[in-house]
């Protein structure tokens, strides 16, 4: 392929954007994912999207703004799940499947109700990277910024109520606080990233990355840089992919980060397995 | 005089309504080595988390002096041996509350090297946690509670599944740190190993049976009210030792027995 041909995509504003809100969904995700597949709630991923995507539709459905709606169920839903698996009443699973199940039978409860509707739930469902305007890149962006200030700010609280919440309390860390401001920047992530991949392709892009760092990696810190590489790498040669083969873009990032993990599974050896064969993805 | 560290009045915990400690009443002073024993279920790691504030029991009080620092050291099968940490990372989470920069500073990473080496852990620091012996593993924890400045350190089962050698290392260290001015309060299985060499036992099951020393709390109608099984003891070189059943079916001693560290004389 000449290089002509190889750059010829990004004359076009709308690849232009789809690559910016791609590398930068893909980023987030890894990041965010860090957290998500150490916390042993892999699922939450996969959960939450639908269960925003139910208060998406009630939004719509009351009238009120989409995003905000969508944004103020999703964050309930993480905030009840916490809770849930806080108290130990069920398991973290268990508690994603309740809740997030039933915000989505809600929304598929009121499209039944109402049958017609103004606004098109497509993009949400199957993810619609090439439609992206400035102002998705904006709101990811502005969901980037804010993600990587509470990882950077709450670094030390966040892996110490990771991976041992009950002593974090007992050494003062308000470890309720962390896991509802964790709750709160998933909700969002998940939000802004959900238009570029689809709701049922979001989990694939939060537990991926994190997976192949882990194999490649036995420190948090480093994890976390590389799991954020990792996201943004698929989500740029995806995307990139997804033109060049004429893909949909949500699949095509998820089938690049698929194969990094197969190289990356294939070329570390067994005790790259060891490391990822006990963690809870 | 000084009051006690920490002090538990008639405290009742449950969970999901069924009773796992019913008002008990116990009081730790500062330099005290205290171990609590007691069947599986009796209460033991929840008296620990009460103690340690990790968890709020639903009745009665629990009072700590001001100045008491609490170092908790989890039992080892608890911790995700999988997480990708490194011994420093985990030593350094002891300085999380209030820091809101990532890095260490020069002065932390010269206190955690300080506590590593103490701990004999010194150029461990960048290994993953599973890359360690199991008695270089409780020590970790050991080393994360010390950077916390604990006056009081409580453990839960430190030498559960480990071998004799790690278990010896385990009491070798304890008994060091307790010289040092720490106070310790562990539980354990183990009677004949650990529990009788302490110079003050508690035997729980759900209350206080019995508080006191090894001599005076380790007899047969005690171990019968705790555990609720018949057990003889026998006084060898001054000191207990527990037999399940009768001897004259040849039942091993409870516990670990034989090559043990006598703490009683420590402080």
């Amino acid at each position: 392929m000449s290089w002509e041909r190889a750059l010829e995509p990004f004359a076009f504003e709308f690849f232009r954007n789809g690559m910016v809100v791609a590398t930068l969904a893909g980023a987030l995700c890894g990041l965010i994912g860090v957290y998500v597949v150490l916390r042993g709630m892999s699922y939450i991923g996969h959960g939450l999207s639908h269960s925003i995507f139910g208060g998406a539709v009630a939004s719509s459905v009351f009238g009120i703004n989409v995003l905000a709606g969508a944004a103020i169920w999703g964050f309930a839903s993480a905030l009840m799940i916490s809770g849930i698996t806080r108290r130990r009443a069920i398991g973290g699973d268990a508690a994603i499947g309740v809740i997030t199940t039933a915000a989505f039978a809600i929304g598929v409860a009121l499209i039944s109700v109402r049958r017609s509707f103004t606004q098109n739930f497509d993009a949400l469902l199957f993810g619609n990277v090439l439609g992206v305007e400035r102002g998705d890149i904006v709101v990811i962006a502005l969901v980037s910024a804010g993600a990587v200030a509470v990882v950077f700010f709450g670094y030390r609280q966040l892996l110490f109520t990771t991976f041992d919440p009950e002593v974090a309390e007992t050494s003062g860390v308000r470890t309720a606080r962390v896991d509802a401001l964790f709750s709160l920047v998933l909700a969002m992530s998940i939000i802004a990233t959900m238009r570029i991949l689809g709701v049922t392709l979001i989990a694939a892009a939060l537990v991926l990355p994190p997976v192949v760092a882990r194999m490649l990696t036995s420190s948090f810190a480093r994890m976390l840089l590389i799991s954020t590489a990792v996201g943004a790498g698929c989500g740029f040669v995806g995307m990139y992919a997804s033109f060049q083969l004429d893909v949909a873009s949500g699949a095509s990032i998820v089938l690049t980060g698929a194969a990094v993990f197969g190289v990356v599974y294939a070329v570390t050896g067994a005790s790259a397995r060891r490391r990822l064969g006990h963690t809870h993805v | 005089m000084t009051g006690p560290l920490v002090r538990l009045d008639s405290v009742t915990h449950a969970f999901a309504g069924t009773p796992v400690l019913e008002a008990v009443s116990l009081a730790i002073s500062p330099g005290e080595f205290v171990g609590v024993v007691g069947p599986s279920g009796s209460g033991k790691s929840t008296l620990l988390k009460v103690l340690a504030g990790a968890l709020v029991p639903v009745a009665g009080t629990v009072t700590r002096t001001g100045s008491t620092r609490i170092g908790y050291v989890p039992q080892v099968e608890t911790v995700n041996w999988d997480f990708p940490v490194t011994v420093r990372e985990v030593v350094t989470m002891a300085r999380t509350a209030g820091r809101w920069l990532p890095w260490s500073s020069a002065a932390e990473r010269a206190e955690v090297a300080t506590v590593l080496d103490r701990l004999g852990l010194g150029g461990l620091g960048r290994r993953h946690i599973r890359e360690l012996s199991g008695g270089q593993q409780q020590r970790v924890f050991v080393a994360r509670a010390l950077l916390r400045g604990a006056s009081l350190l409580l453990l839960d089962e430190p030498t559960s599944g480990v071998d004799v050698r790690t278990r010896h290392d385990v009491l070798h260290l304890l008994d060091d740190l307790h010289r040092d001015g720490l106070s310790i309060v562990l539980t354990t299985h183990d009677l004949n190993g650990i529990a009788a060499h302490l110079p003050r036992l508690v035997c729980l099951n759900r209350q206080v049976v019995a508080d006191g020393a090894p001599g005076d709390v380790i007899t047969p109608a005690v171990l019968e009210r705790t555990y609720g099984a018949r057990m003889e003891v026998i006084s060898h070189a001054g000191m207990p030792v527990v037999f399940e059943g009768s001897r004259d079916h040849h039942d091993a001693p409870k516990g670990g027995g034989g090559d043990v560290i006598d703490l009683r004389s420590a402080r």
